[in-house]
């Protein structure tokens, strides 16, 4: 089980925490003015990194912040975590 | 019989005997004995029959890579099969019964099979149970299965409990022999947070079978000092009978630890352990293998390593006569050390020249030696008899001590993929130090280091280096003076001169002949050949066999060892049962049980519940006369109807939203529009996802300024509360509104009915006005009840009736349900479970899970123009895509069969009349059923594709795994009070 930083928390079970995907992807301020290709990308369309990968993770069962975790998608090292702010408005993924 | 083979020493307690019964019989071994221990002190050999050929086996090691000691734990009526005996720790009481054999261990029946060799070769089943293909599962499947198999399942539940621990350390040691010691002893003295794990119940690997010293003492005196040093220490913590078996991510490694053995223990039997490092030391050591030659399987093989063990430790005779048969030195000294013991041994046959094993023939002086020698072939059936050499020699012996080198024991460096590296100074393979698992150290035989004071050097060595990671200064220690006899030996698979089957796995029935045939017929990766072959493949994992087997590859192909590789090596490192890895989680406990705040009171109405995701919920309330659920849920609903009824609705997700910016946030993540909604109102509330689909349905009440209650399906309570909290810090984290969740802080009830205003004028404070001006259909306040208790009073109904929904902090849900029974009586209240609940919702046409079901749009809903396009919120812009919007999509309608006595299913497919039953005709499904006691006819929801249109039309309602094919008319969905009118009384 792997142990996870949460930036508000400290190390706590990886149990606790559940994923949120791909982080940066920012909602359209406008969202009347998007087109079809535009939704579509902002909705479905994701990078699937092979390698460093930046995602947020909730901390659901915690303190439930959502936050910023740098991790290795083929070692699964996690190589940072750190709390969300401004620049990183986003969509959310699987749930 | 008392113990004939038992000799002088060892490191069993005879103070301490304990009673063991084996097939039946009983006997007698102490204290420090395992079971294969006691049974060898008791001459007992002959154990179990094998697999495929069931052939007799008898006890060929000392530890877990034992293929052939299986047997059966039996404790009254519950069993565990294939328990390998040279593990189990022999308890007071221990029943054990040999498997795989019938009548008996000695006569067996399907030993008929080893008559049939020739034909039961390599890939027999693939080749003979090819045609015709009718037989594949009615009769080739049963024969197979039937004879398939080690042992027997017992037939009752395990009544053993099983639990799951987490540790957390500097340092993880695993194996606890002389390395493993060692690298505790540096790492302990320099107070480094350490766990040492060791798969024995006793500490010392193979020191405790070995006859060597260590710092002038007997080593296995050492490694009890060492041991006693170690426990002292607060921050060393060991952990014996406790095998690793997994590496998994970030330095995660899961051990088991067998509590006990015994069944129906006292304590939890077994536990697994994650434990988290930040260093590993792996000090796992080495196991011996054997070699293949004729007959090599009788009872009475042994591995010279094992058999060192049963003499020095658990002082057991294993033979009165024995050959020795050997590729290096280790046969060599288990010669020795029988001799010492006053063992006769008859013969070291050494596979090498003379000047090769001349070093440590000068400790055997009156052995006869053959040297370049072989054993062709072993006589004897139930126990060897004597031996066949090469040289024509026939030696009479009841006994063999086998030893072809030894295999580091590197599947923990392995499991990430990582490939093994052939050593051919030492005939095994070691890890490839350039690719271990993150933060791993291999230290000792576990990387083909064999002399003694060369491993405790290595330990120390790799101790120090961890040190020094974490910022120590190295150890000041000296270390240990110890036997400096390093691996003599020659790389040796098999005596290809045997005329009879050469075993190479014992637990699968491998021969030499299976391997060579599979190569012979194109299986040319290890890979394929462990397939075909199934070597390596039985609960031993191989551990003995498979280097043989590859090393037989190898040579068959003309190949060296790197050119052939190993298989893959994957966790568990030892058989793990299921039981263990779930842990406590089993039965009832597989998940947590949630009870509503009316439960015990529910109880005591005799309700039957109903499991709600993992709530549990009162379905209904029998009463004494009723003979059918279907009578209760009828009488629930026209009491409710008629007078008042009331029920548990806790389970709802309840979401305290609060902040300046609530009602605008509320706005964002409802599709429609919250901002008007005035205070001390509620509204109906529609939450999308972002493409559009309806995500979860509820009410929104606004309590008071900046305040709002909104409720979520009791399926959806989590998610949805995750969503919010998503959209407020991650979409709009510049808006003041803060979420809490307190769905187990208020507990709710629905109190419906057109009693119930005066029944809850009964409960509410005097200075609270419930008329119907004054609090009227959707109204919401913060009341008082009973005398000052803080409540909160909701004017919603799901039921289709005038109805309250009444929360109350959830320590006074027992007293409140309670107090509203008793008040109730003159009302004649009535409680009502969620089969009632789902009429009446059926019978008002309300969409609830079933037509929630991530594919249903507002509009295919019917409430399409709840979805405002004033303002933006998540989804709204989604829902307007054209296959959204789309007229031929399916439409919620209601149902009714045309025979009201004709019972309609939900799931039936819907198509139109004299229309054939295929996929391009089907026009929906239906999604909810219920008997609705108002209508007096089953009734039904259901999406037909342009729905609407429908309405008032026949169409077919056809389920074909029920055969049904039922007509029925298409209505609105509401059929009851469909102005609702009733509501607003």
């Amino acid at each position: 089980m792997l142990l996870i930083k949460c930036p508000w928390c400290g190390e706590r079970d990886e149990t606790e925490f559940s994923y949120g995907g791909e982080a940066a992807i920012k909602r359209p301020l406008k969202p009347k003015d998007l087109n079809d290709k535009d939704w579509a990308d902002y909705l479905f369309m994701r990078k699937n990194t092979r390698g460093l990968f930046l995602e947020q993770w909730n901390h659901s069962v915690g303190c439930r912040q959502w936050f910023l975790v740098e991790r290795n998608t083929v070692t699964y090292e996690i190589i940072s975590t750190k709390r969300m702010n401004s620049d990183a408005l986003n969509s959310e993924d699987s749930q | 019989m008392t113990q004939k083979n038992r000799i002088d020493g060892g490191l069993i307690d005879r103070n301490i005997p304990l009673n063991f019964t084996f097939d039946g019989k009983k006997y007698s071994g102490f204290h420090g004995d395992t079971l294969a221990s006691a049974l060898l002190a008791n001459g007992i050999n002959l154990v179990g029959r094998s697999f495929k050929y069931h052939r007799p086996r008898g006890i060929f090691t000392s530890d877990s890579s034992e293929p052939n000691a299986l047997v059966e734990l039996i404790n009254e009526d519950t069993k565990e099969p294939n328990s390998r005996s040279t593990t189990i720790q022999l308890f007071d009481g221990l029943t054990a019964q040999s498997q795989n054999c019938w009548p008996s261990l000695k006569y067996d029946i399907q030993s008929i099979n080893d008559c049939f060799a020739p034909l039961l070769t390599a890939g027999f089943y693939y080749k003979t149970f090819m045609w015709p293909k009718s037989f594949w599962e009615r009769v080739y499947e049963p024969l197979i299965r039937r004879a398939a198999g080690l042992g027997e399942l017992a037939p009752s539940t395990d009544p053993d409990h099983y639990d799951r621990g987490y540790r957390h350390c500097d340092l993880l040691i695993i194996g606890g022999g002389a390395a493993g010691l060692m690298a505790g002893l540096v790492a302990g003295r320099e107070g480094l947070n350490t766990i040492l794990v060791e798969e024995d119940f006793l500490f010392g690997g193979r020191l405790l079978g070995e006859n060597e010293e260590i710092d002038g003492l007997q080593c296995h005196d050492w490694v009890a000092n060492t041991v006693k040093e170690l426990e002292a220490m607060p921050h060393v913590r060991l952990m014996p009978k406790t095998a690793v078996f997994g590496v998994f991510d970030q330095k995660t490694y899961f051990a088991i630890e067998r509590l006990s053995d015994q069944i129906n223990s006292v304590g939890p039997r077994q536990m697994i352990w994650e434990i988290n490092t930040k260093h590993i030391i792996l000090a796992s050591g080495a196991t011996e293998r054997h070699i293949a030659f004729g007959n090599n399987d009788r009872p009475g093989v042994m591995l010279a390593s094992a058999m060192r063990d049963y003499t020095n430790r658990f002082a057991v005779r294993t033979a009165s006569r024995v050959a020795v048969f050997t590729s290096n030195d280790s046969g060599w000294l288990t010669a020795r050390d029988l001799n010492q013991k006053g063992i006769e041994v008859a013969a070291i046959i050494d596979i090498r020249k003379k000047e090769e094993h001349q070093e440590i023939a000068k400790k055997n002086t009156q052995i006869p030696i053959y040297s370049e020698d072989q054993i062709i072939k072993v006589h004897g059936h139930n126990r060897v008899k004597a031996i066949s050499l090469l040289n024509g020699a026939k030696i009479s012996v009841d006994s063999i001590a086998v030893s072809g080198g030894w295999n580091p024991s590197i599947h923990l460096t392995c499991q990430h993929r990582q490939r093994p590296i052939w050593n051919e100074v030492i005939s095994g393979f070691i890890a490839n130090e350039a690719e271990l698992p993150s933060g791993m150290k291999v230290a000792g035989a576990a990387k083909g280091i064999y002399a003694t004071n060369l491993v405790l050097q290595d330990a120390m060595n790799q101790a120090n280096a961890v040190l020094s990671e974490l910022g120590h200064a190295p150890t000041k220690m000296m270390i240990p003076s110890a036997n400096d006899d390093t691996y003599r030996g020659k790389t040796f698979w098999s005596v290809r001169e045997t005329k009879q089957r050469a075993w190479v796995d014992f637990q699968n029935d491998v021969t030499t002949k299976d391997i060579r045939l599979a190569v012979q017929e194109g299986f040319y990766s290890v890979e394929h050949v462990k397939r075909y072959t199934t070597l390596g493949m039985a609960t031993d994992q191989g551990k003995t066999s498979s280097v043989i087997g590859i090393g037989i590859i190898a040579e068959t192909m003309n190949k060296s060892i790197e050119e052939t590789g190993t298989t893959i090596f994957r966790a568990p490192y030892i058989p793990v049962a299921i039981g263990a890895l779930s842990g406590p989680h089993s039965g009832k406990n597989f998940r947590p049980t949630r009870e509503t705040p009316s439960h015990p009171f529910a109880v005591e109405q005799k309700a039957q519940f109903v499991e709600s995701g993992a709530w549990l919920r009162s379905q209904y309330f029998p009463h004494a006369n009723e003979l059918h659920w279907q009578e209760s849920v009828n009488r629930e609903v026209l009491a409710t109807r008629n007078n008042v009824g009331i029920t548990d609705v806790s389970t709802l997700g309840k979401i305290d939203v609060q902040g300046t910016d609530a009602a605008a946030f509320l706005d964002k993540v409802y599709c429609n529009t919250i901002t008007t909604l005035n205070m001390n109102r509620c509204r109906y509330g529609i939450m999308l996802r972002e493409d559009g689909i309806v995500m979860d349905d509820g009410t929104v009440a606004h309590l008071a300024k900046n305040h709002f209650i909104v409720t979520t399906t009791t399926a959806n309570a989590v998610q949805v509360y995750r969503h919010m909290e998503f959209c407020r810090q991650c979409l709009w984290p510049e808006m003041d509104v803060a979420l809490i969740s307190i769905t187990e802080q208020w507990a709710q009830y629905a109190i419906a009915g057109p009693k119930s205003r005066h029944l809850l004028e009964k409960i509410i404070d005097n200075d609270h006005d419930i008329s119907n001006s004054n609090f009227p259909y959707m109204a919401c306040d913060e009341i008082s009840i009973c005398n000052g208790i803080r409540a909160r009073l909701f004017r919603l109904s799901f039921s289709g009736e005038m109805a309250y929904e009444l929360a109350v902090p959830a320590r006074y849900s027992d007293a409140l349900i309670r107090h509203i029974h008793e008040i109730g009586k003159t009302f004649d209240l009535t409680p009502y479970g969620t089969e009632a609940l789902g009429v009446m919702r059926i019978e008002k046409g309300h969409a609830a899970g079933n037509e929630l079901n991530g594919q249903t749009t507002a509009g295919d809903l019917g409430l399409g123009k709840m979805v405002s396009k004033k303002k933006d919120s998540i989804g709204s812009i989604l829902s307007e895509r054209e296959g959204l919007v789309d007229p031929m999509r399916h439409i919620l309608v209601g149902v009714m069969p045309c025979d009201p006595q004709q019972k309609i299913s939900s799931g039936s497919h819907i198509f139109a009349s004299k229309s054939a039953c295929t996929p391009s005709n089907d026009l929906g499904y239906i999604t909810s059923v219920a008997y609705s006691p108002m209508s007096n006819s089953y009734i039904g929801l259901a999406m037909i594709k342009n729905g609407t249109n429908h309405i008032g039309g026949k169409l077919r309602a056809v389920n074909l795994l029920q055969n049904q094919d039922i007509d029925i008319e298409v209505t609105s969905p509401h059929f009851y009070d469909p102005k609702g009118e009733r509501l607003r009384e």
